[in-house]
Protein backbone atom coordinates (compact mmCIF):
# COMPACT_ATOMS: atom_id res chain seq x y z
CA UNK A 1 0.00 0.00 0.00
CA UNK A 2 1.42 3.54 -1.01
CA UNK A 3 0.36 6.75 -1.50
CA UNK A 4 -0.21 8.27 -4.84
CA UNK A 5 2.42 10.84 -6.79
CA UNK A 6 0.27 12.16 -9.79
CA UNK A 7 1.85 13.24 -12.80
CA UNK A 8 0.63 14.01 -16.31
CA UNK A 9 1.51 13.52 -20.20
CA UNK A 10 4.62 13.08 -21.29
CA UNK A 11 7.13 12.72 -18.02
CA UNK A 12 10.19 12.76 -19.64
CA UNK A 13 13.69 11.49 -18.17
CA UNK A 14 15.35 14.95 -18.02
CA UNK A 15 12.65 15.85 -15.18
CA UNK A 16 12.88 12.60 -13.64
CA UNK A 17 17.13 12.64 -13.38
CA UNK A 18 18.23 15.68 -14.74
CA UNK A 19 21.30 15.55 -16.91
CA UNK A 20 23.87 17.43 -14.58
CA UNK A 21 23.33 14.30 -11.88
CA UNK A 22 24.63 11.68 -14.73
CA UNK A 23 28.38 12.19 -13.59
CA UNK A 24 27.48 9.94 -11.03
CA UNK A 25 26.02 6.00 -11.02
CA UNK A 26 25.12 5.69 -7.57
CA UNK A 27 21.60 4.78 -6.77
CA UNK A 28 20.92 6.80 -3.46
CA UNK A 29 22.57 10.16 -5.01
CA UNK A 30 20.53 9.80 -8.18
CA UNK A 31 17.44 9.26 -5.98
CA UNK A 32 18.00 11.93 -4.10
CA UNK A 33 17.50 14.83 -7.13
CA UNK A 34 14.64 12.37 -8.54
CA UNK A 35 11.86 13.99 -10.08
CA UNK A 36 12.81 17.28 -8.99
CA UNK A 37 13.11 20.09 -11.69
CA UNK A 38 8.84 19.21 -12.35
CA UNK A 39 8.40 18.30 -8.11
CA UNK A 40 10.71 19.86 -5.56
CA UNK A 41 8.65 17.94 -2.80
CA UNK A 42 9.08 14.68 -4.28
CA UNK A 43 12.52 13.38 -3.40
CA UNK A 44 12.08 14.87 0.64
CA UNK A 45 9.01 13.70 1.17
CA UNK A 46 8.42 9.98 -0.91
CA UNK A 47 8.25 7.23 1.75
CA UNK A 48 8.65 3.67 0.91
CA UNK A 49 6.34 2.09 -1.04
CA UNK A 50 4.35 5.14 -2.59
CA UNK A 51 3.78 4.71 -6.47
CA UNK A 52 3.70 7.13 -8.94
CA UNK A 53 0.55 7.09 -11.22
CA UNK A 54 0.97 9.58 -14.52
CA UNK A 55 -0.46 9.81 -17.94
CA UNK A 56 0.56 8.56 -21.86
CA UNK A 57 4.36 8.19 -22.58
CA UNK A 58 5.46 8.15 -19.37
CA UNK A 59 9.74 7.86 -19.12
CA UNK A 60 10.01 9.74 -22.90
CA UNK A 61 13.04 11.11 -24.38
CA UNK A 62 16.76 10.06 -23.07
CA UNK A 63 17.73 5.97 -22.92
CA UNK A 64 19.49 6.79 -19.29
CA UNK A 65 18.43 4.00 -17.17
CA UNK A 66 19.27 6.10 -14.06
CA UNK A 67 15.78 7.55 -14.18
CA UNK A 68 14.77 3.89 -13.49
CA UNK A 69 16.87 3.06 -11.04
CA UNK A 70 16.48 6.40 -9.10
CA UNK A 71 12.79 6.07 -8.99
CA UNK A 72 13.59 2.58 -7.48
CA UNK A 73 15.77 3.96 -5.16
CA UNK A 74 13.51 6.28 -3.72
CA UNK A 75 11.39 3.56 -2.82
CA UNK A 76 8.23 3.91 -5.29
CA UNK A 77 6.76 0.57 -5.21
CA UNK A 78 5.56 0.68 -8.87
CA UNK A 79 4.96 3.28 -11.51
CA UNK A 80 1.84 3.45 -13.02
CA UNK A 81 0.84 5.23 -16.55
CA UNK A 82 -1.45 5.34 -19.46
CA UNK A 83 1.73 4.11 -21.84
CA UNK A 84 5.22 4.54 -21.23
CA UNK A 85 7.82 5.17 -23.57
CA UNK A 86 9.63 1.76 -25.01
CA UNK A 87 12.80 2.47 -23.67
CA UNK A 88 11.90 3.15 -20.28
CA UNK A 89 9.69 0.36 -20.48
CA UNK A 90 12.63 -2.23 -21.12
CA UNK A 91 14.93 -0.53 -18.24
CA UNK A 92 12.16 -0.80 -16.14
CA UNK A 93 11.86 -4.67 -16.45
CA UNK A 94 15.34 -5.28 -17.23
CA UNK A 95 16.35 -3.46 -13.27
CA UNK A 96 12.86 -4.94 -11.58
CA UNK A 97 11.06 -1.80 -11.10
CA UNK A 98 7.37 -2.95 -11.35
CA UNK A 99 5.39 -0.63 -14.01
CA UNK A 100 1.69 -1.12 -14.91
CA UNK A 101 0.22 0.31 -17.64
CA UNK A 102 -3.22 0.99 -17.69
CA UNK A 103 -5.95 3.32 -19.54
CA UNK A 104 -8.38 3.77 -15.97
CA UNK A 105 -6.28 4.11 -12.98
CA UNK A 106 -4.74 7.04 -13.85
CA UNK A 107 -8.19 8.75 -14.69
CA UNK A 108 -9.19 8.65 -11.29
CA UNK A 109 -6.32 8.57 -9.42
CA UNK A 110 -5.38 12.34 -7.65
CA UNK A 111 -1.90 12.77 -5.21
CA UNK A 112 -2.51 11.82 -1.83
CA UNK A 113 -4.76 8.59 -2.61
CA UNK A 114 -4.01 5.25 -1.28
CA UNK A 115 -3.54 2.72 -3.54
CA UNK A 116 -3.03 -0.92 -3.12
CA UNK A 117 -1.09 -3.15 -5.86
CA UNK A 118 -1.33 -6.57 -6.04
CA UNK A 119 0.84 -7.44 -9.41
CA UNK A 120 1.26 -11.24 -8.32
CA UNK A 121 -3.04 -11.56 -8.51
CA UNK A 122 -3.27 -8.59 -10.89
CA UNK A 123 -5.53 -6.27 -9.12
CA UNK A 124 -5.08 -2.83 -8.12
CA UNK A 125 -7.46 -0.88 -5.08
CA UNK A 126 -7.48 2.48 -5.36
CA UNK A 127 -8.86 2.16 -1.43
CA UNK A 128 -9.31 6.46 -0.82
CA UNK A 129 -11.80 5.81 -3.91
CA UNK A 130 -13.22 2.71 -3.56
CA UNK A 131 -12.10 1.76 -6.75
CA UNK A 132 -11.00 -1.65 -7.89
CA UNK A 133 -9.35 -2.60 -11.40
CA UNK A 134 -7.99 -5.46 -13.05
CA UNK A 135 -4.14 -5.49 -14.64
CA UNK A 136 -3.31 -7.75 -18.26
CA UNK A 137 -0.84 -9.98 -17.11
CA UNK A 138 2.84 -9.12 -18.91
CA UNK A 139 3.57 -11.58 -22.28
CA UNK A 140 5.13 -14.72 -21.28
CA UNK A 141 8.46 -13.86 -22.75
CA UNK A 142 8.53 -10.48 -20.26
CA UNK A 143 7.07 -12.69 -17.84
CA UNK A 144 10.23 -15.11 -18.02
CA UNK A 145 12.16 -12.24 -17.28
CA UNK A 146 10.85 -11.19 -14.76
CA UNK A 147 10.65 -14.37 -13.14
CA UNK A 148 14.55 -14.91 -13.46
CA UNK A 149 15.09 -11.81 -11.69
CA UNK A 150 15.67 -9.38 -14.20
CA UNK A 151 17.36 -9.53 -17.79
CA UNK A 152 21.12 -9.96 -16.33
CA UNK A 153 19.89 -13.20 -14.05
CA UNK A 154 18.37 -14.01 -17.93
CA UNK A 155 21.31 -13.92 -19.77
CA UNK A 156 23.54 -15.41 -17.11
CA UNK A 157 21.61 -18.95 -18.24
CA UNK A 158 21.48 -17.91 -21.97
CA UNK A 159 25.57 -17.55 -22.20
CA UNK A 160 25.98 -20.55 -20.50
CA UNK A 161 24.71 -22.55 -22.98
CA UNK B 1 6.33 -17.34 -50.32
CA UNK B 2 6.83 -15.31 -47.47
CA UNK B 3 5.15 -12.30 -46.90
CA UNK B 4 5.56 -8.96 -47.67
CA UNK B 5 7.23 -6.99 -45.01
CA UNK B 6 8.60 -3.61 -44.19
CA UNK B 7 12.37 -2.41 -44.58
CA UNK B 8 12.36 -2.82 -40.46
CA UNK B 9 10.89 -6.09 -40.50
CA UNK B 10 13.04 -7.73 -43.22
CA UNK B 11 15.90 -7.02 -41.20
CA UNK B 12 15.09 -8.26 -37.74
CA UNK B 13 13.76 -11.30 -39.49
CA UNK B 14 17.11 -11.75 -41.01
CA UNK B 15 19.04 -11.64 -38.18
CA UNK B 16 16.71 -13.58 -35.86
CA UNK B 17 17.23 -16.23 -38.35
CA UNK B 18 13.66 -15.78 -39.62
CA UNK B 19 11.78 -16.19 -42.79
CA UNK B 20 9.63 -13.36 -42.12
CA UNK B 21 8.66 -11.99 -38.86
CA UNK B 22 5.14 -10.11 -38.64
CA UNK B 23 4.32 -6.94 -36.10
CA UNK B 24 3.94 -8.16 -32.69
CA UNK B 25 6.24 -11.22 -33.03
CA UNK B 26 8.89 -11.55 -30.20
CA UNK B 27 12.14 -12.11 -31.50
CA UNK B 28 16.08 -12.64 -30.38
CA UNK B 29 18.22 -10.89 -32.80
CA UNK B 30 21.66 -11.10 -33.48
CA UNK B 31 23.10 -7.15 -33.32
CA UNK B 32 25.68 -6.36 -35.69
CA UNK B 33 27.28 -3.08 -33.46
CA UNK B 34 26.37 -1.96 -29.61
CA UNK B 35 27.64 1.64 -28.61
CA UNK B 36 27.16 2.86 -25.68
CA UNK B 37 28.68 6.81 -23.84
CA UNK B 38 30.47 8.00 -20.88
CA UNK B 39 27.00 8.27 -19.25
CA UNK B 40 25.32 4.76 -20.58
CA UNK B 41 29.04 3.22 -20.85
CA UNK B 42 29.56 2.65 -16.79
CA UNK B 43 26.36 1.32 -16.27
CA UNK B 44 26.93 -0.84 -18.85
CA UNK B 45 30.23 -2.32 -17.99
CA UNK B 46 28.95 -2.66 -13.93
CA UNK B 47 26.18 -4.75 -15.35
CA UNK B 48 28.11 -6.68 -17.51
CA UNK B 49 30.56 -7.21 -14.90
CA UNK B 50 27.45 -9.09 -13.05
CA UNK B 51 26.89 -11.63 -16.23
CA UNK B 52 29.95 -13.20 -15.32
CA UNK B 53 31.24 -13.61 -18.77
CA UNK B 54 35.32 -12.58 -19.00
CA UNK B 55 35.12 -11.13 -23.26
CA UNK B 56 32.66 -9.70 -25.18
CA UNK B 57 31.09 -10.96 -28.24
CA UNK B 58 33.23 -9.01 -31.13
CA UNK B 59 35.59 -7.00 -29.95
CA UNK B 60 35.45 -4.71 -33.55
CA UNK B 61 31.64 -4.76 -32.93
CA UNK B 62 30.99 -3.35 -29.31
CA UNK B 63 31.36 0.36 -29.60
CA UNK B 64 32.34 3.00 -26.72
CA UNK B 65 32.13 7.02 -27.78
CA UNK B 66 32.91 9.41 -24.72
CA UNK B 67 31.25 12.31 -25.95
CA UNK B 68 28.70 13.55 -23.35
CA UNK B 69 30.91 15.12 -20.61
CA UNK B 70 34.00 15.16 -22.36
CA UNK B 71 36.82 17.05 -22.60
CA UNK B 72 35.74 15.91 -18.82
CA UNK B 73 33.60 18.73 -16.98
CA UNK B 74 34.84 17.31 -13.27
CA UNK B 75 36.38 14.75 -11.06
CA UNK B 76 32.69 12.75 -11.34
CA UNK B 77 32.69 12.21 -14.91
CA UNK B 78 36.44 11.96 -15.17
CA UNK B 79 36.35 8.29 -13.38
CA UNK B 80 33.41 7.61 -15.53
CA UNK B 81 36.03 7.99 -18.47
CA UNK B 82 38.46 6.29 -16.99
CA UNK B 83 36.28 3.31 -16.22
CA UNK B 84 35.72 3.03 -19.72
CA UNK B 85 39.04 3.63 -21.05
CA UNK B 86 40.26 1.16 -18.79
CA UNK B 87 37.53 -1.85 -19.60
CA UNK B 88 38.45 -1.13 -23.30
CA UNK B 89 41.69 -1.35 -22.90
CA UNK B 90 41.19 -4.98 -21.26
CA UNK B 91 38.85 -6.00 -24.12
CA UNK B 92 41.13 -4.87 -26.31
CA UNK B 93 38.56 -2.88 -28.14
CA UNK B 94 38.98 -1.56 -31.84
CA UNK B 95 36.12 1.03 -31.78
CA UNK B 96 36.83 2.81 -28.46
CA UNK B 97 37.68 6.96 -29.46
CA UNK B 98 39.63 9.00 -26.95
CA UNK B 99 39.22 13.05 -27.09
CA UNK B 100 40.90 14.32 -29.96
CA UNK B 101 39.96 11.46 -32.07
CA UNK B 102 36.04 11.08 -30.96
CA UNK B 103 33.25 12.97 -32.63
CA UNK B 104 29.17 13.19 -31.25
CA UNK B 105 28.29 9.27 -31.47
CA UNK B 106 25.88 9.32 -34.21
CA UNK B 107 27.97 11.70 -36.06
CA UNK B 108 31.05 9.68 -35.96
CA UNK B 109 29.94 6.44 -36.49
CA UNK B 110 28.67 6.27 -39.68
CA UNK B 111 30.89 8.52 -40.97
CA UNK B 112 34.02 6.18 -39.65
CA UNK B 113 32.16 3.80 -41.76
CA UNK B 114 31.16 1.30 -38.11
CA UNK B 115 27.41 0.96 -39.38
CA UNK B 116 26.53 0.25 -42.15
CA UNK B 117 23.44 -0.32 -44.61
CA UNK B 118 21.11 -3.35 -43.13
CA UNK B 119 22.92 -3.63 -39.90
CA UNK B 120 20.93 -4.19 -37.10
CA UNK B 121 22.47 -2.02 -34.23
CA UNK B 122 21.32 -1.16 -30.43
CA UNK B 123 23.09 1.74 -28.62
CA UNK B 124 22.70 3.16 -24.81
CA UNK B 125 21.62 6.44 -26.64
CA UNK B 126 18.01 6.95 -27.43
CA UNK B 127 19.32 8.87 -30.75
CA UNK B 128 21.09 5.52 -31.84
CA UNK B 129 18.12 5.88 -34.06
CA UNK B 130 19.96 8.09 -36.47
CA UNK B 131 21.57 5.39 -38.64
CA UNK B 132 17.70 4.56 -40.03
CA UNK B 133 19.14 7.05 -42.86
CA UNK B 134 21.47 4.71 -44.59
CA UNK B 135 19.12 1.86 -44.04
CA UNK B 136 20.29 0.32 -40.86
CA UNK B 137 17.82 -0.87 -38.22
CA UNK B 138 19.25 1.08 -34.95
CA UNK B 139 17.14 1.75 -31.29
CA UNK B 140 18.10 3.03 -28.19
CA UNK B 141 18.25 0.84 -25.43
CA UNK B 142 19.11 0.83 -21.84
CA UNK B 143 22.34 0.53 -19.93
CA UNK B 144 21.46 -3.25 -18.94
CA UNK B 145 20.07 -4.03 -22.65
CA UNK B 146 23.44 -3.16 -24.01
CA UNK B 147 25.44 -4.95 -21.41
CA UNK B 148 23.63 -8.32 -21.95
CA UNK B 149 24.12 -7.74 -25.79
CA UNK B 150 27.75 -7.32 -25.23
CA UNK B 151 27.59 -10.47 -23.64
CA UNK B 152 25.86 -12.30 -25.65
CA UNK B 153 25.82 -10.57 -29.00
CA UNK B 154 21.99 -10.79 -28.98
CA UNK B 155 19.13 -9.00 -27.58
CA UNK B 156 15.03 -9.09 -28.08
CA UNK B 157 12.86 -7.19 -29.82
CA UNK B 158 9.22 -6.93 -30.30
CA UNK B 159 8.47 -6.41 -34.33
CA UNK B 160 7.03 -3.20 -34.66
CA UNK B 161 4.25 -2.11 -36.60
CA UNK B 162 5.43 1.00 -39.48
CA UNK B 163 4.08 4.25 -40.15
CA UNK B 164 4.71 5.31 -43.85
CA UNK B 165 5.60 8.72 -43.62
CA UNK B 166 5.85 10.12 -47.35
CA UNK B 167 7.02 13.48 -48.39
CA UNK B 168 6.58 15.01 -51.54
CA UNK B 169 7.37 18.03 -53.24
CA UNK B 170 10.35 20.66 -53.74
CA UNK B 171 11.52 21.95 -50.04
CA UNK B 172 10.65 25.89 -49.47
CA UNK B 173 13.54 28.18 -49.21
CA UNK B 174 15.42 27.88 -45.89
CA UNK B 175 13.57 23.91 -44.80
CA UNK B 176 16.04 21.28 -44.63
CA UNK B 177 15.10 18.05 -42.98
CA UNK B 178 14.98 19.66 -39.67
CA UNK B 179 12.27 20.96 -40.87
CA UNK B 180 10.59 18.09 -42.33
CA UNK B 181 10.93 16.16 -39.08
CA UNK B 182 9.77 18.64 -36.70
CA UNK B 183 6.50 19.28 -38.72
CA UNK B 184 6.06 15.65 -38.72
CA UNK B 185 6.36 15.29 -34.56
CA UNK B 186 4.37 18.41 -34.21
CA UNK B 187 1.37 16.58 -36.66
CA UNK B 188 1.74 13.05 -34.77
CA UNK B 189 2.88 14.05 -31.31
CA UNK B 190 5.65 13.18 -29.04
CA UNK B 191 3.86 9.93 -28.59
CA UNK B 192 2.42 9.88 -31.99
CA UNK B 193 4.95 6.68 -33.38
CA UNK B 194 5.04 5.29 -29.51
CA UNK B 195 6.61 1.36 -29.79
CA UNK B 196 6.61 1.93 -33.93
CA UNK B 197 8.74 2.05 -36.83
CA UNK B 198 9.21 5.04 -38.82
CA UNK B 199 9.34 4.52 -42.38
CA UNK B 200 10.37 7.82 -44.55
CA UNK B 201 9.88 8.07 -48.09
CA UNK B 202 8.23 9.95 -51.41
CA UNK B 203 9.82 12.19 -53.31
CA UNK B 204 11.38 14.82 -51.29
CA UNK B 205 13.53 11.99 -49.56
CA UNK B 206 14.55 10.44 -52.77
CA UNK B 207 16.46 13.63 -53.42
CA UNK B 208 17.35 14.86 -49.89
CA UNK B 209 21.41 14.64 -49.24
CA UNK B 210 22.48 12.13 -46.50
CA UNK B 211 22.72 14.97 -43.81
CA UNK B 212 19.31 16.03 -43.98
CA UNK B 213 18.57 12.12 -43.92
CA UNK B 214 20.69 11.51 -40.82
CA UNK B 215 19.01 14.36 -39.08
CA UNK B 216 15.46 13.40 -39.86
CA UNK B 217 16.22 9.82 -38.59
CA UNK B 218 17.62 11.16 -35.62
CA UNK B 219 14.39 12.69 -34.25
CA UNK B 220 12.10 9.25 -34.23
CA UNK B 221 12.15 9.21 -30.94
CA UNK B 222 11.41 12.23 -30.74
CA UNK B 223 8.20 11.06 -31.79
CA UNK B 224 8.42 7.59 -29.37
CA UNK B 225 9.28 5.81 -32.40
CA UNK B 226 11.87 2.25 -31.90
CA UNK B 227 13.56 3.45 -35.17
CA UNK B 228 12.96 6.11 -38.39
CA UNK B 229 14.30 4.23 -41.43
CA UNK B 230 14.75 5.68 -44.96
CA UNK B 231 14.99 3.11 -47.75
CA UNK B 232 18.75 2.65 -48.80
CA UNK B 233 19.52 3.86 -52.96
CA UNK B 234 22.11 5.95 -54.40
CA UNK B 235 22.58 8.80 -52.56
CA UNK B 236 23.40 5.90 -49.68
CA UNK B 237 25.94 4.12 -51.67
CA UNK B 238 27.47 7.21 -52.73
CA UNK B 239 28.22 7.90 -48.62
CA UNK B 240 28.78 4.68 -47.31
CA UNK B 241 30.75 3.21 -50.74
CA UNK B 242 34.68 4.35 -49.34
CA UNK B 243 33.42 3.65 -45.67
CA UNK B 244 32.24 0.37 -44.72
CA UNK B 245 34.71 -1.83 -44.72
CA UNK B 246 32.24 -5.17 -44.33
CA UNK B 247 29.76 -6.15 -46.84
CA UNK B 248 26.53 -4.57 -46.44
CA UNK B 249 22.90 -4.73 -47.68
CA UNK B 250 20.26 -2.62 -49.43
CA UNK B 251 16.56 -3.25 -48.07
CA UNK B 252 13.15 -2.28 -49.81
CA UNK B 253 9.75 -2.61 -48.62
CA UNK B 254 7.93 -5.52 -50.53
CA UNK B 255 5.21 -2.78 -52.61
CA UNK B 256 2.23 -4.97 -50.60
CA UNK B 257 3.87 -4.43 -47.39
CA UNK B 258 1.47 -3.69 -44.59
CA UNK B 259 1.40 -0.46 -42.73
CA UNK B 260 -0.59 0.63 -39.37
CA UNK B 261 -0.39 3.84 -40.52
CA UNK B 262 0.32 5.97 -44.15
CA UNK B 263 0.96 9.67 -43.52
CA UNK B 264 1.41 11.91 -46.38
CA UNK B 265 2.79 15.57 -46.90
CA UNK B 266 3.45 17.64 -49.59
CA UNK B 267 6.44 19.94 -48.53
CA UNK B 268 5.59 23.31 -50.45
CA UNK B 269 3.13 23.47 -47.28
CA UNK B 270 6.28 23.30 -44.85
CA UNK B 271 8.07 26.29 -43.70
CA UNK B 272 10.83 26.49 -41.52
CA UNK B 273 9.40 25.16 -38.06
CA UNK B 274 10.65 25.88 -34.73
CA UNK B 275 9.65 23.85 -31.63
CA UNK B 276 8.40 25.57 -28.51
CA UNK B 277 9.33 24.72 -25.19
CA UNK B 278 8.61 22.30 -23.56
CA UNK B 279 8.27 19.50 -26.23
CA UNK B 280 9.48 18.48 -29.77
CA UNK B 281 5.66 18.34 -30.74
CA UNK B 282 4.94 22.15 -29.56
CA UNK B 283 5.94 23.54 -33.39
CA UNK B 284 5.06 26.92 -35.00
CA UNK B 285 6.05 27.66 -38.60
CA UNK B 286 8.27 30.56 -38.63
CA UNK B 287 5.92 32.97 -39.74
CA UNK B 288 4.32 32.74 -36.74
CA UNK B 289 6.45 32.99 -34.45
CA UNK B 290 6.28 35.91 -33.08
CA UNK B 291 8.81 38.20 -31.43
CA UNK B 292 10.99 35.89 -29.36
CA UNK B 293 14.16 37.32 -27.52
CA UNK B 294 17.34 34.64 -27.70
CA UNK B 295 20.25 34.53 -25.08
CA UNK B 296 22.20 32.00 -26.81
CA UNK B 297 21.86 29.80 -30.38
CA UNK B 298 23.29 26.18 -30.37
CA UNK B 299 24.19 25.08 -33.96
CA UNK B 300 25.56 21.10 -34.20
CA UNK B 301 24.85 18.13 -32.38
CA UNK B 302 23.89 15.05 -33.39
CA UNK B 303 20.91 16.10 -35.22
CA UNK B 304 22.59 19.07 -36.75
CA UNK B 305 26.30 19.24 -36.49
CA UNK B 306 27.43 17.94 -40.13
CA UNK B 307 28.87 19.59 -42.78
CA UNK B 308 26.56 20.84 -44.40
CA UNK B 309 24.67 22.31 -41.34
CA UNK B 310 27.91 24.18 -41.07
CA UNK B 311 28.28 25.52 -44.05
CA UNK B 312 24.82 27.02 -44.22
CA UNK B 313 25.15 28.63 -40.88
CA UNK B 314 28.50 29.90 -42.08
CA UNK B 315 27.40 31.47 -45.01
CA UNK B 316 24.57 33.08 -43.49
CA UNK B 317 27.31 34.71 -40.88
CA UNK B 318 29.63 35.50 -43.61
CA UNK B 319 30.08 39.66 -43.47
CA UNK B 320 27.35 39.98 -40.11
CA UNK B 321 27.58 39.88 -36.54
CA UNK B 322 26.33 38.08 -33.41
CA UNK B 323 23.81 39.90 -31.97
CA UNK B 324 25.81 41.77 -28.69
CA UNK B 325 23.05 40.16 -26.54
CA UNK B 326 23.81 36.70 -27.58
CA UNK B 327 25.90 33.74 -27.20
CA UNK B 328 26.63 31.59 -30.09
CA UNK B 329 28.15 28.05 -29.59
CA UNK B 330 29.07 25.74 -32.65
CA UNK B 331 29.57 21.37 -32.20
CA UNK B 332 30.85 20.17 -34.83
CA UNK B 333 30.04 16.53 -35.14
CA UNK B 334 33.52 15.33 -35.08
CA UNK B 335 36.96 16.27 -35.75
CA UNK B 336 36.91 15.84 -39.27
CA UNK B 337 33.99 18.06 -39.61
CA UNK B 338 35.74 20.82 -37.70
CA UNK B 339 39.00 20.64 -40.18
CA UNK B 340 36.98 20.74 -42.93
CA UNK B 341 34.53 23.63 -41.83
CA UNK B 342 38.38 25.46 -41.28
CA UNK B 343 39.79 24.34 -44.75
CA UNK B 344 36.36 25.49 -46.31
CA UNK B 345 36.35 28.89 -44.15
CA UNK B 346 33.21 28.16 -42.27
CA UNK B 347 35.34 28.66 -38.99
CA UNK B 348 36.99 31.96 -39.60
CA UNK B 349 33.11 33.01 -40.97
CA UNK B 350 31.81 32.18 -37.62
CA UNK B 351 34.68 33.15 -35.63
CA UNK B 352 34.85 36.43 -37.18
CA UNK B 353 31.10 36.84 -36.64
CA UNK B 354 31.57 36.59 -32.85
CA UNK B 355 30.85 32.84 -32.59
CA UNK B 356 33.05 29.98 -30.20
CA UNK B 357 33.33 26.61 -31.48
CA UNK B 358 33.24 23.62 -29.26
CA UNK B 359 35.45 20.44 -29.61
CA UNK B 360 32.67 17.80 -30.55
CA UNK B 361 30.32 17.29 -27.10
CA UNK B 362 26.77 16.97 -26.66
CA UNK B 363 27.49 19.37 -24.10
CA UNK B 364 24.72 21.93 -24.02
CA UNK B 365 22.50 19.64 -25.54
CA UNK B 366 21.40 17.89 -22.46
CA UNK B 367 22.12 20.68 -19.47
CA UNK B 368 25.53 18.78 -19.22
CA UNK B 369 28.88 21.74 -19.94
CA UNK B 370 29.95 24.01 -22.26
CA UNK B 371 27.17 26.19 -22.48
CA UNK B 372 24.59 26.13 -19.87
CA UNK B 373 21.37 28.10 -19.79
CA UNK B 374 20.54 30.50 -16.13
CA UNK B 375 17.41 31.07 -14.71
CA UNK B 376 14.83 33.04 -17.25
CA UNK B 377 17.50 32.37 -20.20
CA UNK B 378 16.30 31.14 -23.99
CA UNK B 379 18.47 29.86 -26.30
CA UNK B 380 17.56 28.67 -29.93
CA UNK B 381 19.10 25.72 -30.17
CA UNK B 382 19.82 23.09 -33.54
CA UNK B 383 19.68 20.32 -30.75
CA UNK B 384 16.51 17.55 -30.39
CA UNK B 385 14.68 18.22 -27.27
CA UNK B 386 13.49 21.57 -25.55
CA UNK B 387 12.07 19.54 -22.18
CA UNK B 388 12.16 21.33 -18.91
CA UNK B 389 15.55 22.17 -17.76
CA UNK B 390 16.81 20.36 -20.81
CA UNK B 391 19.59 22.89 -21.31
CA UNK B 392 19.81 24.17 -17.80
CA UNK B 393 17.90 26.01 -15.41
CA UNK B 394 14.55 24.27 -15.01
CA UNK B 395 13.42 27.48 -15.57
CA UNK B 396 15.26 28.02 -19.21
CA UNK B 397 13.31 27.66 -22.28
CA UNK B 398 14.92 25.53 -25.80
CA UNK B 399 13.98 26.33 -29.17
CA UNK B 400 14.19 24.39 -31.47
CA UNK B 401 15.14 24.67 -35.04
CA UNK B 402 17.30 24.14 -38.20
CA UNK B 403 20.74 25.90 -38.67
CA UNK B 404 19.52 28.45 -40.60
CA UNK B 405 17.06 29.94 -38.36
CA UNK B 406 19.38 29.39 -35.05
CA UNK B 407 22.17 31.61 -37.29
CA UNK B 408 19.73 34.38 -38.38
CA UNK B 409 18.18 33.99 -34.82
CA UNK B 410 22.02 34.77 -33.29
CA UNK B 411 22.22 37.93 -35.75
CA UNK B 412 19.31 39.62 -34.63
CA UNK B 413 18.61 38.45 -31.15
CA UNK B 414 15.50 36.95 -31.77
CA UNK B 415 13.82 33.82 -33.68
CA UNK B 416 13.74 34.60 -37.06
CA UNK B 417 13.95 33.80 -40.77
CA UNK B 418 17.51 34.97 -42.45
CA UNK B 419 14.90 36.29 -44.98
CA UNK B 420 14.81 39.21 -42.36
CA UNK B 421 18.50 39.73 -42.73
Amino acid sequence: MGKIWRYGDNVDTDVIIPARYLNSTDAKELAAHCMEDIDTEFAKNVQQGDIIVADENFGCGSSREHAPIAIKESGISTVIAKSFARIFFRNAINIGLPIVEHKEIPDDAQAGDELEVDLGNGIVKNLTKNKTYQINPFPPSIQKLIEAGGLVEYTKERVKR
Amino acid sequence: MTRAMTITEKILADHAGLEEVKPGDLITARVDITLANDITGPVAINEFRRIGVNKIFDNERVVFVPDHFTPNKDIKSAQNAKLIREFAKEQGLKNYFEVGRLGIEHTLLPDQGIVCPGDLVIGADSHTCTYGAIGAFSTGVGSTDLACAMASGETWFKVPETIKVIFNGKLNKWVSGKDLILHLIGDIGVDGALYKSLEITGSTIDNLPIDGRFTICNMAIEAGGKNGIIPADAITEEYVKNRCQRPYKFYRSDENAEYCRVIEYNTEDIEPTVAFPHLPENTRPISKVGNIKIDQSVIGSCTNGRLSDIKEAAEIFAGRKVHPDVRLIVLPGTQEIFLESMKLGYVEKIVNAGGVFSTPTCGPCLGGHMGILAEGERAISTTNRNFVGRMGHPKSEVYLSNPAIAAASAILGRIASPDEL
